[in-house]
């Protein structure tokens, strides 16, 4: 367990200057999982500004590896709970929900009118028709290109499906994937499906099918993954060996044209050399031109775990980083999107675009693992995975979720 | 000897034999030796294509930027923070046993002695839930005492196996003269039975060392956290964040290895001699 | 009749209860870590639980499951095939050690980097290997590719990936089995060698019927550690392939973390159920082995 020692100096600091028996120190545990040096860098102002803000109150922050983090949560929330913990929305949390291992946090949003200020993380984060955490960025999921590929090929890039895949044809012609994915961690490949699920079929749909409210054998499932098939000759042919970064590195090196992924990306497109100029990016082309545009956009939240010693100064925390200010500064930092209305999103040409993107989107989905329950999404992510590889056995895969489904959903 | 020696052969046998014998020692190290000349490429070298040729220079700067750029640091000081009290403990512990099991004759001897090797070969899956929940529930999770009780409780199986057939094999003489003496049965354990069993002591340190070293599986389940997390449970997270940098993977790799590496050349003899009379690896 | 004296007697107390004082440390840490969990496991397997919230009872519900699961019977196949081609380490590490098994300077030099595989901890192969076979980056491709034309990304291929990694785990058990027949050939009677030479006895007739047989013991242990490792395999799956692609390199015992102890797994009745299986499986080669040991203690 890391401690900054600096904090406490400067907390045991101020407590001196205060030198009042009455401003005794309270201590904030927060468990977060930071791997990234950008990421841990913006964490500390947070808990820098936190603390400057609150003297009398001392954070605690626990830090973990991302994958590890994920198993962890499951652990700690029972045995040695903290005052926060950092989490996802969605079917996500609807675990610890459920068992009780986080606190509803209405309170929170009512005092600091967050229901007007993040309202579009709203659906995400309430469950039971209570909220239980309070989201700080947003990471959407657009369609990334490769700009000087294009003009290569002699394409322009189109939002029309039809369009799109004419272009496809082609790069592929010139020996360019036209569409990368790494599927090595099995997600990066959920984002397609989302995306063409909700283009052909819409938001609602896509929702009720990953609530298990739609059998995977309907026809409408069925209607995506034909279109998908289109896409598929033109997905880069190993994609299962590869994960999410190699991909990316796909994208700028030349060897692949477009890449769909979320906007935590950016920053890795920047370092494999592409400019402003070379990098393009655009929402996924329509479909059906009748289904209104949803987008997808995972959130990241805080919850305040039920087992928590301090939840006074946990409930002080949680309206603090819900804040503008902060939501500002967190993703200044971090090159991310924030989710209150009224902060300001970074200076970032792909940022700005992406966030009108989903502004006029007609619905944000989350993600398929976070708006299905994990034993579905593991499973239909295997599927998917699948059926880019051998789009021919798409009656067997549809089948075998269709059995999972009826486990799952028992 | 067999096969018959080298110098009893024709000299083009011979000669042929002296040929073959690097270049076989090359082909089977060839994925070892790859992975050792990418870790001293310059990331230049990567991305313009130069994956097997010589290095444009030795970029021994991956080494020290693995350092910098990663908790490797961390998950090396937490790897020698587990490995060493499991490796002490887990020989004292069989020290004991194996002394009970090899010089008293009493009715569950052999019953105890096979469940223990039996137990030494069950599959971890069956264990990990109930193992994983012991220390959530006394709140030793996430902790290195915690992981370094569950590699005690598995190398002390191991290593009471080895001890007890070591001890079997020493001359039986000293230890029943000394009983007939009627001294302790506990100075007849430190004065007699230790000094004797020195060589074993040295051949189980290196074994269990590298085995807990090299452990994946526990080291997954029973850590999480930065400062618990063992190197080899650390370096399958860096290779996920570092999916395209194989540069850095490779000195990464490099550097997880070497501990252990280290350790077998300078106890070759006890390891090789622990393998032989030990008999099985968890 | 004469008393019995009583300082013997006293002895022979003290001796009964000796051996269980120098036990109980060994033996608590034995029963904690692994009697209690096999029997809590197996009672786990028969109960629908997240791991979280309450525990339902639903016999057995995990089994029959299971016996429907697709991916149960991926990964038994597996195992089988890890099973049959991990014993190639035994022939071939009797290979390489009748190779090696000479007196030339630096052999020792020679022996210990042949053994090298094996020091290696099996995460730091998994990535070496999955170097090996990477698309652009690996040598692998490139071979496959200068003899087929056509380059295979081998753990993206779901007929090859567990081949792929089966071979990654021979190369260390392959120097395990070396370093146990090069201790084997060091004990062999050298009178008997030279008394089947002169009968003209050679080459592998020699290697048949004198050398292998005073082998045996060597050989037993390489069995014993070849048929464990391979059952129990589970690191280099889960850092070369993660079971996949779409689960096509899972074998029981990734299966059974990927259901209970994973980011998306979290039924420990069904995982439970998996490690039953995994157990039974094993107790039969175990037993067979313990059977054998508990012989040769007999007549030692």
């Amino acid at each position: 367990m890391r401690i900054n020692k600096k904090v406490i100096g400067l907390a045991l600091a101020t407590s001196f200057v205060a030198g009042s028996a009455l401003a005794e120190q309270r201590e904030l545990v927060i468990n977060m999982d930071r791997t990234s040096e950008l990421d841990q860098k913006a964490s500390q102002d947070l808990i820098d500004a936190f603390e400057a803000a609150n003297p009398d109150i001392k954070v605690k922050w626990n830090n973990f590896d991302r994958e590890g983090y994920k198993s962890a949560i499951r652990n700690f929330l029972i045995a040695d709970a903290p005052d926060i913990a950092v989490w996802f929305p969605g079917n996500r949390m609807a675990p610890f929900v459920d068992a009780g291992l986080f606190d509803p946090v209405d309170d929170v949003w009512d005092e600091n009118n967050f229901r007007e200020l993040l309202a579009s993380s709203i659906p995400a984060t309430t469950r039971d028709g209570q909220l239980w955490g309070v989201p700080y960025r947003i990471a959407g999921w657009m369609l990334f290109r490769n700009d000087e590929l294009y003009e290569q090929a002699g394409v322009e890039p189109t939002d029309n499906w039809e369009e799109f895949l004419a272009n496809c044809e082609k790069l592929a012609e010139m020996d360019i994937d036209c569409v990368t994915t790494g599927t090595r961690d099995l997600w990066p490949g959920a984002g397609l499906f989302d995306l063409i699920n909700m283009r052909v079929n819409g938001y609602e749909f896509h929702m009720d099918l990953a609530n298990g409210k739609v059998p995977w054998t309907d026809d409408r499932v069925r209607a995506t993954f034909a279109e998908w098939a289109k896409l598929v000759p033109y997905i880069t042919k190993d994609h299962a060996a590869f994960g999410w970064d190699e991909a990316a590195a796909r994208l700028s090196s030349g060897k692949s044209a477009n890449f769909l992924i979320g906007t935590f990306a950016i920053k890795t497109f920047r370092s494999g050399g592409m400019t402003d100029e070379t990098l393009g990016m655009q929402a996924f082309p329509i479909i059906n031109p009748d289904i209104p545009r949803s987008e997808e956009a995972p959130i990241n939240t805080y919850h305040m775990p039920s087992g928590a010693k301090n939840k006074e100064d946990a409930r002080k925390f949680l309206a603090f980083v819900g804040s503008a200010d902060q939501q500002t500064a967190y993703n200044k930092t971090t090159i991310g999107m924030p989710v209150n209305k009224l902060a300001t999103p970074p200076d970032d040409k792909y940022l700005t675009e992406a966030f009108e993107l989903l502004a006029s989107a007609h619905a944000v989905s989350q993600f398929f693992d976070r708006d299905a329950p994990a034993e579905m999404a593991k499973p239909a992510m295997e599927g998917f995975q699948e059926f880019m590889a051998k789009p021919e056995r798409v009656d067997a895969i549809l089948e075998r979720l269709e059995a999972v489904r009826q486990r799952v959903y028992r | 000897m067999f096969p018959t020696p080298i110098e009893r052969t024709q000299p083009r046998t011979r000669f042929a034999y002296k040929v073959f014998l690097p270049i076989a020692l090359i082909l089977w190290l060839l994925p070892l030796l790859g992975v050792a000349l990418t870790s001293v490429k310059p990331a230049a070298d990567l991305d313009s294509g130069n994956y097997f040729g010589a290095p444009s220079r030795i970029a021994i700067e991956n080494y020290w930027l693995v350092f910098k750029n990663s908790n490797i640091g961390y998950y090396f000081w937490n790897s020698i923070k587990v490995t060493v009290p499991s490796v002490l403990v887990s020989i004292g512990l069989s020290l004991l046993a194996g002394f009970a099991l090899a010089t008293y004759s009493f009715r569950s001897n052999l019953i105890i002695f096979f469940m223990i090797v039996a137990g030494n070969y069950v599959p971890y899956q069956i264990l990990a839930i109930p193992v994983r929940d012991l220390p959530i529930n006394i709140n030793l999770y996430d902790t290195t005492l915690g992981l370094a009780l569950t590699h005690i409780a598995f190398q002390t199986g191991f290593c009471t196996l080895f001890m007890r057939n070591f001890i079997k094999a020493l001359p039986n003489a000293l230890i029943e003269s000394a009983r007939v003496e009627g001294v302790s049965e506990w100075r007849i354990f430190c004065y007699i039975v230790v000094p004797l069993v020195r060589p074993a002591i040295a051949a189980l340190s290196v074994l269990i060392f590298t085995f807990v070293w090299n452990e994946y599986f526990w080291a997954t389940i029973m850590s999480q956290s930065v400062d618990v997390r063992p190197v080899t449970a650390g370096i399958n997270e860096l290779s996920g964040e570092w999916k395209a940098r194989w540069e850095l993977i490779s000195a990464a790799s490099i550097l997880t290895a070497a501990p252990p590496v280290l350790m077998f050349f300078l106890m070759q003899k006890h390891f090789i001699a622990g393998l032989a009379l030990g008999a099985t690896k968890g | 009749m004469k008393p019995v004296p009583a300082a013997p007697r006293r002895r022979r107390k003290r001796l009964d209860l000796t051996p269980w004082l120098f036990l109980a440390p060994a033996i608590m840490f034995f029963l904690v870590y692994v009697v209690v969990p096999i029997g809590q496991s197996i009672s786990i397997s028969f109960l629908e639980w997240d791991g979280l919230g309450e525990k339902k009872w639903i016999g057995l519900q995990n089994y029959q499951d299971l016996l429907k699961d697709e991916a149960f019977y991926v990964s038994l196949k597996n195992n089988l095939i890890w099973l049959v081609l991990y014993l190639l380490a035994i022939p071939a590490g009797l290979f390489l050690a009748l190779f090696l098994n000479q007196t030339v300077t630096g052999m020792r030099l020679y022996k210990s980097l042949f053994f090298f595989p094996f020091v290696i901890s099996n995460v730091v192969v998994g990535l070496i290997f999955s170097w090996f076979y990477t698309p652009d980056f690996g040598l692998m491709p490139k071979i496959i590719g200068f003899f087929t034309g056509e380059e295979i990304a081998v753990l993206a291929n779901e007929s090859l990936a567990t081949y792929g990694i089966v071979a990654a785990g021979l190369w260390p058990q392959i120097a395990y089995c070396m370093i146990l027949y090069l201790t084997g050939l060091n004990s062999i009677n050298p009178e008997l060698v030279e008394a089947a030479r002169l009968d003209d006895a050679k080459g592998f007739k020699m290697l048949w019927y004198v050398i292998l047989p005073q082998l045996r013991p060597a050989t037993f242990i390489a069995l014993v550690v070849t048929v464990i490792g391979a059952l129990r395999s589970f690191d280099l799956v889960a850092i070369m392939t993660v079971g996949g692609p779409w689960g096509s390199s899972r074998v029981l015992s990734y299966f059974m973390f990927e259901q209970s102890l994973s980011e998306y797994g979290t039924s420990m009745g069904y995982g439970a159920a998996i490690a039953v299986v995994l157990f039974a499986i094993m107790l039969v080669f175990i037993t067979m082995f313990i059977v054998r040991m508990i012989i040769q203690e007999r007549t030692a």
